[in-house]
């Protein structure tokens, strides 16, 4: 969920020395970012959905945003649904992280656990991610930062955000030219030969591009 | 309004308790609690003798050298690792009698009342061992039994060891983090309300003094144990206010450490680093929820939940307890938990109560069990039983009550 939970910026200092920062969940934004799950599971043939939660200790906030997946499951019932607590999936996900599918969380754990995936696939260089609004209006986005020590040398990997670029073309139907892409992003990383230095080669960001290119059909 | 009011009740209770400067805590020792002012910061630091960093014991209940200990089984897998901890103590020969208090989130009458018992136990006994006390999920205003527990004892640092044990092959060996995590406020301090149907607020509260005594904590700690580095987990550049106070104030206390280095890490980046670069922690601190997460991931690096030990520790008692809290309903009663980290957990005990050479020998047999032996329960791939497992450590006891 992208745009309440932990993230509301509502913080205060109530006396001297003791801070208090709100988390905020309600049920729109839960419903939406549930529904959301759910068509995105449908529609990529994905099988399971599991929702992160602390419900045990944030009973109420954690509790709402559990009660709206339940809701949505219910309309779902071609796709399993499951609830774990968030420190489960973080332990499972370390240990086996293929028993999971799509996983659906509030924004604080959603950006916690997006990172730790990401690090289980080879970092921060190699994700993509999608933000995705109302009115299908989306941002895709590799989750990178700016790494200004690297710019403008051709040094970068373009993966994340060539891979943010197939997600886009994938949510515009043109799915054909994603799998296209795609493929060729995979075959040039598994044949190993011209990789950017983060992934141990000495390729530039250039001369990586043309070995994709050159490896679509 | 009941739970604004409960609120403010919390909040006058929060600044009685926390909020003034000059700090007296209550100590059953007779060393000096001194306090010293330190040059840039306006409040006192009050040097308190932690129970544990200090090393003294807090064993109170001690009777012609036998040492009384509570012991809370829990639900799901807890009566059985309690069970395996009872069965190596007593083949051992290990001079501590257990108070057994059955508290259980399973029932739903007399809770309140059994844990009261608890608590006084530990508040007379001083150390006690406790497995994970299952949490109800369907009445909204029950709180978490586990959570009254520490709050009620004041247990304010949770710390668990996630190392690596040879013989268990995981993706990254020599892995040896402490992961020290603020325990009673953040996240966890139960203010929930909500404001119009269906908009729900929950109040994370982070407070200097805590925050400065987790920090103090864990640089006493780095301290004692040879540590060469303390990394402080936050969120501060989202949540500025409440974080970045945490993180104000583990940067204050790092100046009085200065042999001892202080970084500071995101904690999304934090994740990915542990499970691509273990090697670069070493002692970590951080507030409540963050501490979940990551004392989990660290069980899962070094091999599972089964294998980290960890304690509760409060300035008058110490609770010893699983590293990764998890009842495990699921796998109740079919005798195939892992008791290892229950049963490093109680060598832990045994040496805070001073019966160091019992700790090494039970801990040697640990050892041998699983790197010789090769003995594997279920989550780690084998076939054996609790009751198998415990009675190859057995077996591997040298000349200890044989």
């Amino acid at each position: 969920e992208n745009t309440e939970g932990e993230y509301s910026g509502i913080e205060h200092e109530v006396v001297d020395g003791v801070v208090q920062s709100i988390k905020l969940i309600t049920r729109k934004a839960s419903l939406r970012v549930a529904e959301f799950a759910f068509m995105y599971a449908r529609a990529n043939g994905r099988k399971n959905v599991t929702a992160a939660h602390k419900a045990n200790i944030m009973r109420r906030a954690d509790g709402l945003f559990l009660t709206c997946c339940d809701e949505v499951a219910a309309q779902y019932p071609d796709i399993k649904y499951n609830k774990v607590y968030l420190d489960t999936v973080c332990l499972q996900l370390v240990q086996d992280p293929t028993q999971y599918d799509v996983l659906v969380m509030p924004n604080l754990y959603g950006d916690i656990v997006s990172d730790l995936c990401a690090g289980l696939v080879g970092g921060l260089g190699l994700t993509p991610s999608g933000n995705i609004g109302a009115d299908n209006v989306a941002i895709f986005e590799a989750v990178h930062g700016t790494a200004p020590d690297i710019a403008g040398q051709d040094k970068a990997n373009p993966t994340a955000l060539l891979l943010s670029g197939v997600m886009l073309l994938r949510h515009l139907n043109l799915t054909p030219y994603a799998n296209n892409i795609e493929r060729a992003i995979f075959r040039t990383i598994k044949e190993g030969k011209v990789l950017t230095r983060d992934l141990r080669g000495s390729a530039k960001c250039s001369e990586y591009t043309n070995e994709i290119i050159r490896n679509l059909t | 309004r009941k739970q604004l009011g409960r609120y403010f009740v919390y909040m006058a209770s929060l600044l009685r308790r926390r909020g003034s400067p000059v700090w007296q805590l209550k100590t059953w020792r007779t060393s000096a609690v001194s306090a010293h002012k330190h040059p840039r910061s306006p409040t006192v630091i009050p040097r308190a003798s932690y129970a544990d960093v200090s090393q003294e014991s807090t064993s109170r209940s001690v009777y012609g050298g036998r040492h009384i200990v509570t012991l809370i089984p829990g639900d799901g897998i807890g009566p059985e690792l309690a069970a395996s901890v009872k069965e190596v103590f007593s083949y051992a020969n290990v001079p501590v009698d257990f108070e057994e208090i059955l508290v259980s989130g399973l029932i739903s009458k007399g809770n309140k009342k059994t844990l009261e018992r608890a608590v006084n136990s530990l508040q007379r006994n001083g150390v006690g061992i406790k497995g994970v006390i299952r949490t109800q999920l369907d009445d909204v205003d029950s709180l978490s039994l586990n959570m009254l527990l520490r709050t009620e004892l004041d247990l304010f640092a949770n710390v668990v060891r996630c190392r690596s044990i040879p013989g268990i092959k995981t993706r990254h060996d020599s892995v040896d983090i402490v992961i020290i995590r603020e325990n009673t406020e953040g996240e966890y301090s139960r203010l929930e309300h909500e404001i119009v149907p269906g908009v729900v607020e929950s109040l994370k509260i982070v407070t200097r003094a805590r925050s400065n005594m987790i920090a103090k904590f864990a640089f006493d700690y780095a301290t004692t144990h040879h540590r060469k580095r303390v990394t402080a987990i936050h969120k501060a550049n989202i949540m500025k206010m409440s974080d970045g106070l945490f993180l104000r104030q583990c940067e204050q206390v790092a100046t009085l450490y200065p042999d001892i280095e202080f970084k500071s890490m995101i904690i999304d980046n934090c994740c990915m680093q542990l499970i691509s670069n273990p090697r670069q922690f070493d002692v970590m601190v951080m507030p409540n929820l963050y501490g979940n997460i990551l004392s989990n991931i660290g069980a899962g690096l070094v091999g599972g939940p089964g294998l980290c030990p960890g304690k509760n520790v409060g300035v008058e008692c110490i609770v010893f307890e699983q590293g990764a809290r998890h009842a495990a309903i699921s796998k109740a009663f079919q005798n195939k938990a892992n008791p290892t980290a229950m049963l490093l957990t109680s060598v832990d005990l045994l040496r805070h109560i001073g019966l160091t050479h019992h700790a090494q020998s039970i801990e040697a047999a640990i050892y041998k069990t699983i790197s010789l032996s090769k003995v594997r329960t279920e989550d780690l791939g084998g076939t054996a039983s609790t009751s198998q497992f415990v009675q190859a450590v057995i077996k591997h006891m040298e000349g200890v009550g044989a």
